[in-house]
């Protein structure tokens, strides 16, 4: 070789990027797709791209410390006769005792109660740590009718018609053998160690004419008492919103792409579903020209992290968003203080995704009682209300900035964009202009 | 006997009157006339009582029952006593798609045909139809026994946990990992025991049983094309 001639130095494709061509060889020594947990991983037009404006002469703020900023929410006010009346606007996601271990679930119970809001069953039941952890308990009606019944249809505080979820709009769910356990198997009419398959239609109903009938079927069950949401994931936000209404629903749940699963292909995760900040306008339009904007409330739920997440969600037109990775983090998921214990599963800590194996060493994800047992359900629903504390004072703070007496006075018109992206998906302007892509200003 | 007319009391009126009775009422027998093929007819039931239907009604009447025992004197729409987990649901006539789906327990008698979907994710009803089943039905059935005195249409036991079905007519074709299965003793006594109950002069020694070969039970990509 002669040294004298300069030579390329090797470049990698980025196309086929180094994880493309560790699936590629993954797929091809094992014939099956890659299953894992979580949300969409890649990046995608999202809040951090919108700006709130904040107060100055044209809008003044108020007293962060002295002036009162109202956080409540009371959602089902459509037909409900007990409506759920919430402290603040986050609520706890549909997670599945089976998905997550039992200390899991009583642990998001307790932080959700102490913080004055609600959490939400999942594919799989009720349970009674749960139930009696939780002062207000979305129970979820779900294809696969896992554990339902109508003792615990009456003992919830609200019942959410899953029609889908953002991870996985039009997909069905997995709980693979390996997690179920001798109870999960009886709450679930299954024999132990078997995966179990979660439908992706309801068994009894298609469309939403039969939809009504459904919620009919449900109210009568439980006297109208109850709210009823209806959750879709985000497909078509607008359409399947005003659909939602159409057939009765007291609260419309969107789940966008960056809303996490249990377990799902990883190509569904990546490939199918809007952001969760191109859903929010089209299902708030589909509300409006039903007059039902703040009629029928809008939770908004994928990828919230913090408070200003929190708080565009809520300045696009939610009235509430509910979170689930986020809460699992609070729990304790993917901590590095089992950085060691994540290296011998072939991660790292914020990386680990597979939660469907059940080895997971935080103890949440999981069905081994060893691991379960390392989660203390008191201390980790302290740590789930500590932040939604936190979530509930950063709002607080952005919406006292815009001069808000309450985090559901937020507006568009308090927002910016920093992409085109953004802007087109949020409508509302770009930053430094009067530009809201696809919109015409006269 | 008392008598709820549907077209007075209306569906709330009369599902509020059935779900609130005490569980030692005397008052066990109710008639409810016109029901007008109306939708959610005595749901959420949870005692005792027997109620009798005077007509054709539309979907999921019986829904989630506990142990009323309510007989459809007509045709029943879709999802008739779904989830249903304890009781009788009766239907003289015939019943449309997804007939005792999801149904935790209890028995559910078709005197005609069923459609569609019978008996799909059941969980432990007992199904019993004296004429005809249609296609996809027990898919992904988890528990119990779906009894078909007439035939079965395509992909019967699609994807089937551990429920059992059996039938003495013709089975169009059966669904993934579904296939036929022995007859043995325990079987025999079962069926036996769920035609006298849904009052059928059938004799098990007619009837095919059908079961899972539980071969999709853990995934494996050998088993891709069966879906």
């Amino acid at each position: 070789m002669d040294t004298n001639i300069p030579r390329t130095i090797p470049r990698k494709s980025a196309t086929f990027d180094d994880a493309t061509l560790a699936e590629i060889r993954r797929a091809a020594s094992t014939g099956i797709y890659d299953i894992r947990g979580a949300g969409a991983k890649r990046k995608l037009p999202h809040f951090d791209d919108l700006l709130f404006l904040g107060a100055s002469i044209s809008r003044y703020p108020l007293e962060g410390y002295r002036e009162k900023c109202g956080t409540d929410v009371v959602l089902g006010t459509r037909f409900a006769k007990k409506p759920i009346h919430l402290k603040i606007p986050i609520t706890i996601a549909g997670m599945s005792f089976g998905s997550l271990s039992a200390n899991a679930k009583e642990a998001l119970g307790r932080g959700a109660s102490a913080a004055g809001t609600s959490t939400t069953t999942g594919d799989g039941g009720m349970t009674p740590e749960e139930r009696g952890q939780s002062k207000h308990l979305v129970y979820q009606y779900l294809p696969s009718r896992y554990g339902m019944n109508p003792d615990d249809l009456r003992k919830a505080d609200a019942i959410e018609v899953v029609i889908g979820q953002g991870a996985k709009p039009g997909g069905g769910g997995m709980l693979l053998g390996q997690k179920i356990s001798d109870r999960v198997a009886a709450m679930r009419c299954l024999p132990k160690g078997i995966d179990q398959r979660s439908a992706c239609r309801h068994p009894d109903w298609t469309g939403p004419d039969d939809l009504e009938i459904k919620i009919q079927e449900l109210r009568e069950i439980t006297n109208w008492e109850k709210p009823i949401y209806v959750k879709i994931g985000g497909a078509r936000p607008y359409y399947d919103v005003a659909l939602a209404v159409k057939a009765g629903a007291d609260v419309v749940v969107v789940d966008g792409m960056q809303g996490g699963t249990a377990a799902t292909q990883e190509v569904f995760i990546e490939h199918v579903g809007q952001p969760t900040l191109a859903c929010i306008r089209p299902a708030v339009r589909a509300l409006q020209e039903l007059n039902m904007h703040r009629k029928v409330q809008l939770i908004v739920s994928g990828g919230i992290r913090n408070g200003a997440d929190l708080a565009k969600a809520l300045a696009l037109g939610a009235d509430a968003v509910a979170i689930g990775t986020a809460a699992l983090v609070a729990l304790g998921d993917n901590d590095p203080h089992y950085e060691a214990e994540y290296n011998a599963l072939g991660t790292t800590a914020g990386a680990y995704d597979d939660w469907h194996e059940g080895r997971d060493p935080a103890g949440i994800t999981t069905q081994d009682p060893v691991l379960a047992a390392r989660l203390d359900p008191v201390k980790a629903g302290r740590r789930l209300y500590n932040y939604l504390k936190v979530l509930t004072l950063e709002a607080q703070t952005i919406a006292r900035a815009n001069g808000k007496s309450h985090v559901h006075n937020l507006e568009p018109e308090d927002l910016c964009a920093l992409t085109i992206e953004a802007a087109a998906m949020a409508q509302v302007p770009l930053a430094g202009t009067d530009w809201i892509p696809g919109k015409m200003r006269f | 006997m008392n008598e709820l007319d549907l077209k007075k009391e209306g569906i709330r009126g009369i599902n509020s009157k059935l779900q609130t009775l005490p569980k030692n009422t005397n008052e066990k027998h109710w008639v409810v006339t016109n029901p007008m093929g109306q939708h959610s007819i005595a749901v959420g039931l949870d005692g005792p009582l027997q109620i009798d239907i005077k007509g054709h009604v539309g979907f999921y009447c019986g829904g989630m029952n506990k142990e009323s025992e309510i007989t459809i004197h007509g045709h029943a729409g879709v999802g008739t006593a779904e989830n249903m987990m304890s009781g009788i649901v009766w239907v003289k006539g015939n019943s449309s798609e997804s007939a005792g789906a999801t149904g935790n327990g209890g028995l559910l008698v078709i005197d005609g045909d069923a459609s569609s979907r019978c008996g799909i994710s059941m969980k432990g009803i007992d199904i019993v139809v004296g004429g005809n089943v249609g296609h996809m039905s027990a898919f992904m059935g988890q528990r119990g026994n779906l009894v078909v005195c007439g035939d079965a249409g395509d992909a019967l036991g699609d994807s089937i946990y551990e429920a059992r079905l059996y039938v003495k007519g013709k089975v169009a074709s059966l669904g993934a990992d579904c296939i036929e299965k022995e007859m043995r003793a325990e079987h025999i006594a079962d069926l036996e025991r769920l035609l006298k109950a849904a009052k059928r002069k059938e004799k098990p020694s007619e009837f095919k049983r059908y079961g899972s070969a539980r071969k999709l039970y853990n995934f494996s990509v050998d088993h891709a094309d069966a879906y």
